[in-house]
């Protein structure tokens, strides 16, 4: 049996202007392989430029790879789209889908009308999209009077209107509160579970969700996997360090920091009237040393606390930086 | 194709004419812009044929010029810049990785397009006609009705052929339609006979389908004394020709921009 989805050295190059005749070449996805079984709920993680979309856009046959090998349910993404469009769908956190003059019950038959679903078979399954994503009281109002939330909950629904085998998320629950993040999180566990065969690709650069979701993640960064495992797998790679995190008062450099033996990694984030610190540490006995360091430079800790590994720590130890620093600063 | 594509196909052209269809008159402020505003530039070219005493047959060629340059507006703006709002919108890329092929939501467009635009060039027609009364003396009704269904088969055509082309552009598309849509009224003649640019611009003008269409549609509605292009049968049989030219190209073109978009990684670029 094929895998649900297959990517064979994948590779996207992208040019980019510069100057007046002055181009650049970005590479994008730099040949990649990955198999995802059917039945996966399987999560990419990364900071934005990581390379998620490319992959997602190459996969939905938005975008042709500039070398390498993709299938869906065993079709060349390439050689034969249509195929492919028939068996998949997408959706993009902050999309603007459907248009201003339709209701939401409108705008979700006219997608499922592309996908050629009969009509009181698009009915059911669109009042039962609605009622998941909480809808249901809005189902007639047009999607011009919804608030950015009610518009991503049925972006949404939309994703999942033709029920395809497989979907792609990208970004899935960007934008949304709290609660309607949740509601669509357990949305897609169910989504998954409940029906023997359906395969989910995700893409986040939040960890939690990540974490919570997935059965299987890979951890990208400019364009390459640089793991790719269960969240308890990852998180064991670095299970044998000693995590801590300090919020540390009047600190202007953590120049030396890093030179002190035994840290592995130091990840720093400048907040209001304070710097976030996150150690990966070899071993404990490191840490008098280091807090004398700290001191030694009139700094302040206001907070420490030794924290249980997590994705967001595994990607600081792959690749040495804060995923949330890396996402803010580009 | 399969019978399940077929319906499919089907299905989805409904979908997409629907919002044109149903949505599109849902807010009534469309019979002020859509239908009054028109019928007063039209009627500023009436008035001038009065004061220059012009045949009467000119007041019924100018609101029938009025009449298609709803057509025109549409293909332009609703039609082929339609992709560019698609993209900038993000929901291009939603269309095409349905199975659906572009070029049915294309025809959903472009049948959805012709029933609003119907309905306001139906509009601007029966008011001019009333306030200007306007004497019809139609000739030959089956052929009147075959020559103004092959001109917007065309025009529509052309509106495919263009937003298949204006899908790999951003701003372009928009200062292309921008330029397309004065020339057009001049070189189409909405306004006054085509016969008055001469035999050659008349000629390169028809492969603009309201010249040939209004010009036949005139002179089947009014008799076609002297002023008249070309027979209205020759007129149709181009029509004809140019309705399959222009869908055959639309369907080619469509299938290389979305190729040459995938490869440049300009089909979900916004903001061009």
């Amino acid at each position: 049996m094929h895998p649900a989805i297959e990517v064979v050295k994948l590779k996207r190059l992208f040019r980019k202007k510069q100057a007046r005749r002055s181009w650049r070449t970005v590479v994008a996805l730099e040949e990649i392989d990955l198999e995802i079984q059917e039945g996966e709920l399987f999560g990419v993680l990364g900071p934005n430029g990581a390379g998620k979309t490319t992959l997602i856009k190459i996969l939905a046959t938005l975008l042709l790879p500039t070398s390498g090998q993709a299938f869906v349910d065993g079709i060349d993404v390439v050689k034969d789209p249509r195929a492919v469009r028939r068996r998949i769908n997408m959706v993009s956190g902050g999309e603007h889908s459907g248009y201003g003059i339709l209701t939401v019950r409108e705008t979700l038959w006219m997608f499922s009308q592309f996908y050629g679903v009969p009509g009181k078979v698009a009915r059911e399954r669109i009042n039962e999209l609605l009622r998941v994503v909480g809808l249901e009281e809005e189902a007639n109002t047009r999607i011009s009077r919804l608030s950015t939330g009610m518009r991503q909950k049925m972006n949404f629904a939309r994703g999942f209107v033709s029920d395809p085998k497989i979907v792609f998320l990208d970004e899935p629950t960007l934008g949304l509160d709290v609660g309607a993040a949740r509601d669509a999180r357990n949305f897609i566990k169910s989504w998954v579970k409940d029906r023997p065969g359906k395969t989910v690709l995700l893409t986040t650069h939040y960890m939690t969700e990540a974490e919570e979701l997935c059965d299987r993640v890979a951890i990208i960064d400019r364009g390459k996997i640089l793991a790719c495992d269960t969240p308890e797998n990852l998180k064991r790679r670095v299970k044998k360090d000693s995590i801590f995190h300090l919020e540390v008062a009047g600190l202007d450099s953590w120049e030396g920091l890093h030179e002190i033996a035994g840290v592995k990694q130091l990840v720093s984030t400048p907040r209001d009237g304070f710097t976030e610190l996150k150690f990966i540490l070899d071993h404990e006995d490191v840490l008098p040393q280091l807090l004398g360091k700290i001191t030694e430079r009139g700094s302040r800790v206001l907070y420490m606390r030794k924290t249980e590994p997590t994705l967001e720590d595994v990607f600081i130890e792959l690749v040495g930086r804060s995923l949330e620093v890396d996402t803010a600063e580009r | 194709m399969s019978a399940s594509g077929l319906v499919m196909n089907l299905r989805a052209i409904w979908a997409r004419a629907y919002v044109r269809v149903v949505g599109a008159n849902r807010e009534l402020s469309w019979l002020f812009f859509d239908t009054f505003l028109p019928l007063l530039g039209t009627s500023a070219y009436v008035f001038i044929y009065k004061a220059m005493k012009a045949p009467p047959e000119f007041t019924g060629f100018v609101i029938l010029g009025g009449a298609m340059t709803a057509y025109w507006l549409n293909v332009l703006w609703n039609m082929a810049s339609q992709f560019y709002w698609e993209k900038e919108q993000g929901q291009l890329q939603l269309f095409l990785i349905s199975p659906t092929s572009p070029m049915v939501i294309l025809l959903g467009m472009a049948l959805g397009g012709m029933f609003m635009t119907t309905i306001r060039a139906g509009s601007i027609l029966i008011l001019g006609s009333l306030i200007f009364r306007v004497q019809f003396t139609v000739q030959q009704p089956l052929l009147l009705a075959l020559l103004f269904f092959l001109a917007l088969a065309a025009l529509y055509g052309l509106g495919m052929l263009f937003a298949s082309l204006f899908m790999l552009y951003g701003r372009e598309a928009w200062h292309l339609s921008n330029l397309l849509q004065e020339p057009v009224y001049l070189l189409s003649g909405l306004y006054f006979p085509v016969r008055g640019l001469g035999f050659w611009v008349a000629a390169a003008a028809s492969v603009i389908p309201l010249t040939l269409g209004l010009d036949g549609i005139r002179q089947l509605a009014f008799g076609g004394a002297g002023w008249g292009f070309l027979a209205p049968e020759y007129e149709l049989a181009l029509l004809a020709f140019l309705s399959i030219v222009f869908i055959y190209f639309a369907r080619r073109a469509l299938r290389f921009m979305e190729e040459l978009a995938k490869r440049e990684g300009r089909l979900t670029l916004r903001w061009q």
